[in-house]
Protein backbone atom coordinates (compact mmCIF):
# COMPACT_ATOMS: atom_id res chain seq x y z
CA UNK A 1 0.00 0.00 0.00
CA UNK A 2 1.08 3.05 -0.76
CA UNK A 3 0.90 5.98 1.60
CA UNK A 4 1.03 10.06 0.86
CA UNK A 5 1.14 12.92 2.64
CA UNK A 6 0.22 16.20 0.96
CA UNK A 7 1.45 18.93 2.29
CA UNK A 8 -0.28 22.68 1.45
CA UNK A 9 2.21 25.84 2.81
CA UNK A 10 2.22 29.40 2.54
CA UNK A 11 4.66 28.88 -0.54
CA UNK A 12 3.27 25.57 -2.96
CA UNK A 13 2.60 22.49 -2.22
CA UNK A 14 4.77 18.65 -1.37
CA UNK A 15 3.65 15.49 -1.77
CA UNK A 16 5.02 12.83 0.83
CA UNK A 17 5.29 9.16 0.26
CA UNK A 18 5.68 6.28 1.97
CA UNK A 19 5.31 2.37 1.47
CA UNK A 20 5.70 1.53 5.15
CA UNK A 21 4.96 4.65 6.81
CA UNK A 22 8.42 4.68 8.51
CA UNK A 23 10.53 5.83 5.47
CA UNK A 24 9.52 9.12 3.44
CA UNK A 25 10.45 10.68 0.16
CA UNK A 26 9.71 14.30 -0.53
CA UNK A 27 8.78 15.30 -4.02
CA UNK A 28 9.67 18.35 -5.29
CA UNK A 29 7.44 21.52 -4.90
CA UNK A 30 4.30 22.38 -6.93
CA UNK A 31 2.89 25.84 -6.93
CA UNK A 32 6.09 27.09 -5.59
CA UNK A 33 6.10 30.40 -4.25
CA UNK A 34 1.78 30.44 -4.08
CA UNK A 35 -0.15 30.11 -1.23
CA UNK A 36 -1.98 27.03 -0.97
CA UNK A 37 -4.36 26.51 2.47
CA UNK A 38 -5.79 22.94 1.22
CA UNK A 39 -4.54 19.19 -0.58
CA UNK A 40 -6.84 16.97 -0.55
CA UNK A 41 -6.66 13.27 -2.20
CA UNK A 42 -10.78 11.81 -3.06
CA UNK A 43 -11.45 8.68 -0.51
CA UNK A 44 -13.89 8.00 -3.62
CA UNK A 45 -11.83 7.46 -6.63
CA UNK A 46 -8.53 7.58 -4.62
CA UNK A 47 -7.54 9.15 -8.22
CA UNK A 48 -8.25 13.37 -8.34
CA UNK A 49 -6.31 15.45 -6.34
CA UNK A 50 -8.04 18.60 -5.57
CA UNK A 51 -6.02 21.94 -4.00
CA UNK A 52 -6.70 25.46 -3.78
CA UNK A 53 -4.03 28.06 -4.49
CA UNK A 54 -3.54 31.97 -4.17
CA UNK A 55 -1.00 33.59 -5.75
CA UNK A 56 0.12 36.69 -3.27
CA UNK A 57 -0.67 38.75 -6.74
CA UNK A 58 -3.50 36.56 -8.71
CA UNK A 59 -6.98 35.66 -7.54
CA UNK A 60 -7.88 32.60 -5.79
CA UNK A 61 -8.60 29.08 -7.68
CA UNK A 62 -8.95 25.53 -7.06
CA UNK A 63 -6.32 22.84 -9.20
CA UNK A 64 -6.91 19.30 -9.99
CA UNK A 65 -4.62 16.42 -11.28
CA UNK A 66 -5.57 13.21 -11.87
CA UNK A 67 -2.08 11.77 -11.75
CA UNK A 68 -0.49 11.77 -8.36
CA UNK A 69 0.24 15.66 -8.30
CA UNK A 70 2.20 15.30 -11.75
CA UNK A 71 0.24 17.57 -13.62
CA UNK A 72 -2.36 20.06 -12.32
CA UNK A 73 -5.09 21.63 -14.43
CA UNK A 74 -7.11 24.74 -13.46
CA UNK A 75 -10.96 24.57 -12.37
CA UNK A 76 -12.69 26.21 -15.18
CA UNK A 77 -14.95 28.25 -13.41
CA UNK A 78 -13.04 28.69 -9.74
CA UNK A 79 -15.64 29.64 -6.59
CA UNK A 80 -16.69 33.13 -6.81
CA UNK A 81 -19.29 35.05 -5.68
CA UNK A 82 -22.25 36.06 -8.13
CA UNK A 83 -21.13 39.16 -10.32
CA UNK A 84 -23.37 42.33 -9.10
CA UNK A 85 -23.65 40.54 -5.23
CA UNK A 86 -25.61 43.30 -2.82
CA UNK A 87 -22.69 42.82 -0.53
CA UNK A 88 -20.02 43.02 -2.91
CA UNK A 89 -18.10 40.03 -2.09
CA UNK A 90 -14.90 38.44 -3.92
CA UNK A 91 -13.43 35.06 -2.77
CA UNK A 92 -10.08 36.48 -1.51
CA UNK A 93 -8.76 32.94 -0.80
CA UNK A 94 -10.03 29.49 -0.65
CA UNK A 95 -9.42 27.75 2.54
CA UNK A 96 -10.97 24.38 2.78
CA UNK A 97 -12.14 21.38 0.38
CA UNK A 98 -13.90 18.65 1.30
CA UNK A 99 -15.25 15.91 -0.82
CA UNK A 100 -18.93 14.99 -1.12
CA UNK A 101 -20.75 11.95 0.24
CA UNK A 102 -19.29 8.23 -1.09
CA UNK A 103 -22.75 7.95 -3.09
CA UNK A 104 -21.86 11.32 -4.72
CA UNK A 105 -19.08 10.93 -7.02
CA UNK A 106 -17.81 14.30 -8.23
CA UNK A 107 -19.44 16.61 -5.68
CA UNK A 108 -17.17 19.01 -3.29
CA UNK A 109 -17.15 21.44 -1.31
CA UNK A 110 -15.36 24.54 -0.61
CA UNK A 111 -14.87 27.03 2.30
CA UNK A 112 -13.73 30.58 1.14
CA UNK A 113 -12.32 33.72 2.57
CA UNK A 114 -14.21 35.68 2.92
CA UNK A 115 -16.75 33.37 4.07
CA UNK A 116 -18.49 31.65 1.16
CA UNK A 117 -20.15 27.93 0.50
CA UNK A 118 -19.39 26.63 -3.07
CA UNK A 119 -19.75 23.33 -4.76
CA UNK A 120 -18.76 21.14 -7.60
CA UNK A 121 -21.12 18.41 -9.34
CA UNK A 122 -18.08 18.12 -11.72
CA UNK A 123 -14.91 16.63 -9.67
CA UNK A 124 -13.94 20.23 -9.36
CA UNK A 125 -13.97 21.82 -12.80
CA UNK A 126 -16.35 24.13 -12.13
CA UNK A 127 -17.90 25.80 -8.78
CA UNK A 128 -21.64 27.41 -8.00
CA UNK A 129 -21.97 29.41 -4.86
CA UNK A 130 -24.39 27.71 -2.51
CA UNK A 131 -27.39 30.24 -2.29
CA UNK A 132 -29.00 29.03 0.68
CA UNK A 133 -26.01 29.86 3.18
CA UNK A 134 -24.25 32.64 1.27
CA UNK A 135 -27.46 34.24 0.45
CA UNK A 136 -29.23 33.17 3.97
CA UNK A 137 -31.19 36.65 5.75
CA UNK A 138 -29.01 35.89 8.77
CA UNK A 139 -25.87 34.86 6.98
CA UNK A 140 -24.51 38.72 7.51
CA UNK A 141 -25.34 38.67 11.49
CA UNK A 142 -23.67 34.98 11.43
CA UNK A 143 -20.25 36.08 9.63
CA UNK A 144 -19.96 39.56 11.40
CA UNK A 145 -17.95 42.14 11.05
CA UNK A 146 -14.14 43.17 10.83
CA UNK A 147 -13.89 42.27 14.21
CA UNK A 148 -14.69 39.06 14.11
CA UNK A 149 -12.40 37.50 11.28
CA UNK A 150 -9.41 35.97 11.82
CA UNK A 151 -5.74 38.02 10.57
CA UNK A 152 -5.62 37.51 7.02
CA UNK A 153 -9.76 37.09 6.72
CA UNK A 154 -12.50 35.02 7.90
CA UNK A 155 -12.81 31.33 7.17
CA UNK A 156 -15.54 29.02 6.34
CA UNK A 157 -13.97 25.78 7.33
CA UNK A 158 -14.78 22.28 8.72
CA UNK A 159 -17.21 21.34 5.51
CA UNK A 160 -18.91 18.33 6.65
CA UNK A 161 -21.40 15.69 4.82
CA UNK A 162 -22.90 13.68 7.12
CA UNK A 163 -21.61 9.95 6.10
CA UNK A 164 -25.06 8.73 7.14
CA UNK A 165 -26.76 11.38 5.02
CA UNK A 166 -25.76 13.28 1.82
CA UNK A 167 -28.29 15.80 2.39
CA UNK A 168 -27.14 16.85 6.05
CA UNK A 169 -24.22 19.22 6.04
CA UNK A 170 -22.19 20.97 8.75
CA UNK A 171 -19.92 23.69 8.60
CA UNK A 172 -17.88 26.19 10.78
CA UNK A 173 -17.24 29.80 10.65
CA UNK A 174 -13.53 31.61 12.34
CA UNK A 175 -15.88 33.70 13.58
CA UNK A 176 -19.65 32.77 13.15
CA UNK A 177 -19.98 29.33 14.81
CA UNK A 178 -20.82 26.17 13.82
CA UNK A 179 -24.42 25.86 11.56
CA UNK A 180 -25.50 22.70 9.89
CA UNK A 181 -28.48 21.98 6.87
CA UNK A 182 -30.58 19.09 6.35
CA UNK A 183 -31.82 19.58 3.30
CA UNK A 184 -28.06 19.78 1.29
CA UNK A 185 -27.57 23.77 1.80
CA UNK A 186 -30.83 25.19 1.50
CA UNK A 187 -31.96 26.18 4.90
CA UNK A 188 -29.32 26.20 7.79
CA UNK A 189 -29.56 26.86 11.61
CA UNK A 190 -26.52 27.23 14.42
CA UNK A 191 -25.44 24.76 16.29
CA UNK A 192 -23.55 26.13 18.97
CA UNK A 193 -25.32 24.94 22.43
CA UNK A 194 -22.93 24.80 24.94
CA UNK A 195 -19.64 26.06 22.70
CA UNK A 196 -18.11 29.23 25.70
CA UNK A 197 -17.77 32.66 23.59
CA UNK A 198 -15.63 34.22 26.38
CA UNK A 199 -14.85 37.24 24.09
CA UNK A 200 -18.57 38.79 24.42
CA UNK A 201 -20.25 39.43 27.91
CA UNK A 202 -22.51 36.82 29.40
CA UNK A 203 -26.61 38.21 27.61
CA UNK A 204 -27.98 39.54 29.88
CA UNK A 205 -31.34 37.56 30.18
CA UNK A 206 -28.92 34.46 30.90
CA UNK A 207 -29.61 32.48 27.44
CA UNK A 208 -26.65 31.18 25.16
CA UNK A 209 -25.27 33.06 21.79
CA UNK A 210 -27.15 31.65 18.85
CA UNK A 211 -24.09 32.61 16.70
CA UNK A 212 -20.51 34.25 17.00
CA UNK A 213 -18.82 31.25 18.26
CA UNK A 214 -14.96 30.62 17.13
CA UNK A 215 -14.74 27.35 15.89
CA UNK A 216 -10.98 26.41 14.44
CA UNK A 217 -11.76 22.40 13.65
CA UNK A 218 -14.83 20.49 13.76
CA UNK A 219 -14.07 16.51 12.93
CA UNK A 220 -17.39 13.73 12.23
CA UNK A 221 -16.04 10.55 13.26
CA UNK A 222 -15.18 7.96 10.38
CA UNK A 223 -16.56 4.92 11.96
CA UNK A 224 -18.89 6.67 14.02
CA UNK A 225 -21.13 9.63 12.60
CA UNK A 226 -22.82 10.74 15.35
CA UNK A 227 -19.66 11.69 17.18
CA UNK A 228 -18.47 14.96 16.22
CA UNK A 229 -15.30 17.06 18.34
CA UNK A 230 -14.87 20.73 17.73
CA UNK A 231 -11.30 22.31 18.55
CA UNK A 232 -12.73 25.55 19.63
CA UNK A 233 -10.92 29.32 20.50
CA UNK A 234 -12.81 28.58 23.71
CA UNK A 235 -12.14 25.12 24.57
CA UNK A 236 -12.83 21.52 23.23
CA UNK A 237 -15.72 20.23 22.75
CA UNK A 238 -17.90 16.64 22.13
CA UNK A 239 -21.33 16.48 20.62
CA UNK A 240 -22.87 13.30 20.34
CA UNK A 241 -26.29 13.25 18.03
CA UNK A 242 -28.85 13.91 17.74
CA UNK A 243 -27.91 16.13 20.79
CA UNK A 244 -27.44 19.81 19.37
CA UNK A 245 -25.58 20.64 22.36
CA UNK A 246 -21.49 20.36 22.97
CA UNK A 247 -19.86 19.19 26.28
CA UNK A 248 -16.78 20.89 26.78
CA UNK A 249 -14.52 17.96 27.92
CA UNK A 250 -11.57 20.21 27.57
CA UNK A 251 -12.15 21.13 31.24
CA UNK A 252 -10.57 17.13 31.90
CA UNK A 253 -7.11 18.31 30.41
CA UNK A 254 -5.20 19.58 32.80
CA UNK A 255 -4.99 23.16 34.15
CA UNK A 256 -1.34 24.35 33.27
CA UNK A 257 -2.46 22.81 29.46
CA UNK A 258 -5.56 24.22 29.12
CA UNK A 259 -7.41 23.29 25.97
CA UNK A 260 -7.04 25.92 23.61
CA UNK A 261 -5.63 24.42 19.80
CA UNK A 262 -6.29 24.85 16.53
CA UNK A 263 -6.81 21.08 15.02
CA UNK A 264 -8.19 17.86 16.06
CA UNK A 265 -7.84 14.37 14.92
CA UNK A 266 -10.00 11.45 15.62
CA UNK A 267 -8.72 7.81 15.48
CA UNK A 268 -10.13 5.98 12.10
CA UNK A 269 -11.75 3.34 14.42
CA UNK A 270 -12.34 3.91 18.01
CA UNK A 271 -15.14 6.33 18.98
CA UNK A 272 -13.96 7.58 22.22
CA UNK A 273 -10.23 8.11 20.77
CA UNK A 274 -9.03 11.61 19.53
CA UNK A 275 -5.67 13.85 19.29
CA UNK A 276 -5.39 17.19 19.79
CA UNK A 277 -2.26 19.99 20.11
CA UNK A 278 -2.87 21.88 22.88
CA UNK A 279 -1.39 25.76 22.54
CA UNK A 280 -1.16 28.85 24.73
CA UNK A 281 -3.94 30.48 24.97
CA UNK A 282 -2.93 32.82 27.50
CA UNK A 283 -1.81 36.73 27.80
CA UNK A 284 -0.96 37.91 24.20
CA UNK A 285 -2.57 34.05 22.65
CA UNK A 286 0.51 33.00 21.43
CA UNK A 287 -0.49 29.87 20.29
CA UNK A 288 2.78 27.71 20.78
CA UNK A 289 3.03 24.98 22.93
CA UNK A 290 2.94 25.72 26.75
CA UNK A 291 6.32 26.41 27.40
CA UNK A 292 8.05 26.15 24.36
CA UNK A 293 7.90 22.16 24.96
CA UNK A 294 5.50 20.47 22.35
CA UNK A 295 2.79 18.04 23.56
CA UNK A 296 -0.33 16.23 21.55
CA UNK A 297 -2.98 15.16 24.20
CA UNK A 298 -4.54 12.05 23.62
CA UNK A 299 -7.98 11.19 24.76
CA UNK A 300 -9.02 7.52 24.72
CA UNK A 301 -12.28 7.70 27.11
CA UNK A 302 -14.21 10.19 25.01
CA UNK A 303 -12.60 13.05 26.78
CA UNK A 304 -12.75 11.79 29.91
CA UNK A 305 -8.94 11.96 30.80
CA UNK A 306 -6.10 13.07 28.90
CA UNK A 307 -2.94 11.53 28.01
CA UNK A 308 0.36 13.61 27.27
CA UNK A 309 2.31 12.53 24.38
CA UNK A 310 5.78 13.96 23.74
CA UNK A 311 7.81 11.05 22.88
CA UNK A 312 10.55 12.27 20.36
CA UNK A 313 9.60 16.19 20.13
CA UNK A 314 11.82 19.00 21.70
CA UNK A 315 11.85 19.24 25.68
CA UNK A 316 11.92 23.00 25.55
CA UNK A 317 12.43 26.11 22.89
CA UNK A 318 10.10 25.04 20.56
CA UNK A 319 7.68 27.68 19.31
CA UNK A 320 5.70 26.68 16.66
CA UNK A 321 2.06 26.96 16.04
CA UNK A 322 0.32 23.78 14.19
CA UNK A 323 -2.64 24.60 12.11
CA UNK A 324 -6.83 23.77 12.02
CA UNK A 325 -6.03 21.50 8.78
CA UNK A 326 -2.35 20.61 9.37
CA UNK A 327 -2.85 17.20 11.84
CA UNK A 328 -4.32 14.05 10.45
CA UNK A 329 -4.36 10.31 10.95
CA UNK A 330 -4.14 7.64 8.53
CA UNK A 331 -6.19 4.15 8.89
CA UNK A 332 -3.15 1.88 9.90
CA UNK A 333 -3.16 -0.27 12.82
CA UNK A 334 -1.75 1.11 14.68
CA UNK A 335 -2.94 4.35 13.57
CA UNK A 336 -0.70 6.87 12.43
CA UNK A 337 -0.83 10.87 13.26
CA UNK A 338 0.81 14.01 11.36
CA UNK A 339 1.30 16.96 11.81
CA UNK A 340 3.09 20.13 10.20
CA UNK A 341 4.30 22.95 11.82
CA UNK A 342 4.44 26.65 11.29
CA UNK A 343 8.23 25.94 11.01
CA UNK A 344 8.02 24.04 8.17
CA UNK A 345 8.65 20.79 9.83
CA UNK A 346 6.40 17.32 10.01
CA UNK A 347 6.06 14.96 12.20
CA UNK A 348 4.94 12.12 12.17
CA UNK A 349 3.73 8.94 14.91
CA UNK A 350 2.69 5.42 13.96
CA UNK A 351 2.22 4.39 16.89
CA UNK A 352 -1.03 6.19 17.78
CA UNK A 353 1.09 9.36 19.20
CA UNK A 354 3.02 7.46 21.63
CA UNK A 355 6.49 8.11 19.84
CA UNK A 356 6.92 10.77 17.27
CA UNK A 357 9.66 11.89 14.63
CA UNK A 358 10.49 14.54 12.45
CA UNK A 359 9.72 13.56 8.62
CA UNK A 360 10.69 17.06 6.98
CA UNK A 361 12.16 19.95 8.03
CA UNK A 362 12.99 23.16 6.17
CA UNK A 363 9.76 23.75 4.63
CA UNK A 364 7.51 26.53 4.22
CA UNK A 365 4.94 27.45 7.27
CA UNK A 366 2.94 24.42 6.81
CA UNK A 367 -1.01 25.02 6.33
CA UNK A 368 -2.40 21.78 6.06
CA UNK A 369 -1.18 17.84 5.92
CA UNK A 370 -3.85 15.45 4.79
CA UNK A 371 -3.44 11.74 4.24
CA UNK A 372 -4.50 9.30 1.49
CA UNK A 373 -4.04 6.28 -0.02
CA UNK A 374 -3.73 6.57 -3.76
CA UNK A 375 -5.17 4.00 -5.96
CA UNK B 1 -2.68 46.34 -28.97
CA UNK B 2 0.36 45.09 -27.49
CA UNK B 3 0.10 43.39 -23.66
CA UNK B 4 3.20 43.11 -21.53
CA UNK B 5 2.43 40.18 -18.95
CA UNK B 6 4.37 39.89 -15.52
CA UNK B 7 5.91 36.76 -14.62
CA UNK B 8 3.03 35.78 -12.42
CA UNK B 9 0.85 35.34 -15.32
CA UNK B 10 3.58 33.94 -18.15
CA UNK B 11 2.01 30.17 -16.97
CA UNK B 12 -1.44 31.37 -18.79
CA UNK B 13 0.16 32.74 -21.93
CA UNK B 14 2.73 29.69 -22.23
CA UNK B 15 5.51 31.71 -21.26
CA UNK B 16 4.75 34.74 -23.48
CA UNK B 17 5.86 38.25 -21.61
CA UNK B 18 4.15 39.93 -24.96
CA UNK B 19 0.69 39.16 -26.46
CA UNK B 20 -1.31 40.56 -28.18
CA UNK B 21 -5.11 41.54 -27.81
CA UNK B 22 -8.30 43.13 -29.38
CA UNK B 23 -10.82 45.73 -27.56
CA UNK B 24 -12.01 49.06 -27.48
CA UNK B 25 -11.87 49.25 -23.34
CA UNK B 26 -9.57 47.05 -20.60
CA UNK B 27 -12.32 45.38 -19.91
CA UNK B 28 -13.13 43.83 -23.43
CA UNK B 29 -9.28 43.18 -23.98
CA UNK B 30 -9.13 41.07 -20.63
CA UNK B 31 -12.75 39.22 -22.22
CA UNK B 32 -9.60 38.71 -25.58
CA UNK B 33 -6.82 37.46 -23.41
CA UNK B 34 -9.13 35.05 -21.67
CA UNK B 35 -10.45 33.77 -24.63
CA UNK B 36 -6.77 33.05 -25.65
CA UNK B 37 -5.62 32.19 -22.32
CA UNK B 38 -8.49 30.45 -20.42
CA UNK B 39 -8.06 31.40 -16.98
CA UNK B 40 -6.63 34.33 -17.44
CA UNK B 41 -8.75 37.14 -16.65
CA UNK B 42 -9.94 35.77 -13.16
CA UNK B 43 -6.31 36.09 -11.62
CA UNK B 44 -5.94 40.00 -12.47
CA UNK B 45 -9.79 40.62 -11.80
CA UNK B 46 -12.34 39.72 -9.56
CA UNK B 47 -15.68 38.70 -9.84
CA UNK B 48 -16.97 42.23 -9.28
CA UNK B 49 -14.86 43.64 -11.60
CA UNK B 50 -12.29 45.21 -9.19
CA UNK B 51 -8.84 44.97 -10.12
CA UNK B 52 -7.19 42.98 -7.88
CA UNK B 53 -5.25 44.43 -5.08
CA UNK B 54 -1.92 43.39 -5.85
CA UNK B 55 -2.14 43.76 -9.56
CA UNK B 56 -1.46 47.27 -11.34
CA UNK B 57 -2.61 47.82 -15.01
CA UNK B 58 -1.29 50.60 -17.10
CA UNK B 59 -3.18 51.72 -20.18
CA UNK B 60 -1.01 54.02 -22.02
CA UNK B 61 1.67 54.48 -18.89
CA UNK B 62 -1.14 55.79 -16.84
CA UNK B 63 -2.50 53.81 -13.96
CA UNK B 64 -5.82 52.08 -14.44
CA UNK B 65 -7.87 50.82 -11.70
CA UNK B 66 -11.42 51.25 -14.03
CA UNK B 67 -11.94 48.79 -16.61
CA UNK B 68 -14.27 50.74 -18.56
CA UNK B 69 -11.16 52.28 -19.20
CA UNK B 70 -10.87 53.41 -23.14
CA UNK B 71 -7.79 52.21 -24.88
CA UNK B 72 -6.91 54.77 -27.26
CA UNK B 73 -5.11 53.63 -30.52
CA UNK B 74 -1.51 52.26 -30.61
CA UNK B 75 -1.52 52.26 -26.65
CA UNK B 76 0.31 49.59 -24.60
CA UNK B 77 -1.27 47.51 -21.92
CA UNK B 78 1.25 47.04 -19.14
CA UNK B 79 0.04 44.89 -16.25
CA UNK B 80 2.18 43.84 -13.43
CA UNK B 81 2.44 42.51 -9.89
CA UNK B 82 2.58 45.10 -7.14
CA UNK B 83 4.70 44.80 -4.38
CA UNK B 84 3.40 42.48 -2.48
CA UNK B 85 4.63 38.99 -0.71
CA UNK B 86 7.48 38.11 1.20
Amino acid sequence: MTHQLYIATRKGIWIATSNDRKRWTLSEPTFLGTQCHHVVLDPRDRKTLLACSRQWHLGPTVFRSLDGGATWKEAATPPQFPKGDVRERAVDHVFWLSPGHASEPGVWYAGTSPKGLFRSLDHGVTWEPIDGFNNHPDQHKWVGSDKDQTPDGGKLHSIIVDAMDPKRLYLSMSGGGTFTSPDGGASWKPLNSGVAMDFAPPKTDGTEYEYGHDPHCMVQHPGHPDRFWQQNHCGFYRLDRPSETWARVGKNMPSEIGDIGFGVVPHPREVDTAWVFPMDGGGSWPRTPIGGKPAVYMTRDGGGSWQRCDEGFPKEQAWWTVKRQAMCADAGTPAGLYFGTTSGEVWGSTDEAQSFQCLFRHLPHVFAVTYGEPA
Amino acid sequence: MKVLVPTQLRGYTGGAKEVDAAGATLADALVDLDRQFPGFRFRVIDEQDRVRPHILIFVGGERCEDIRTAIPAGAEVFIAGALSGG
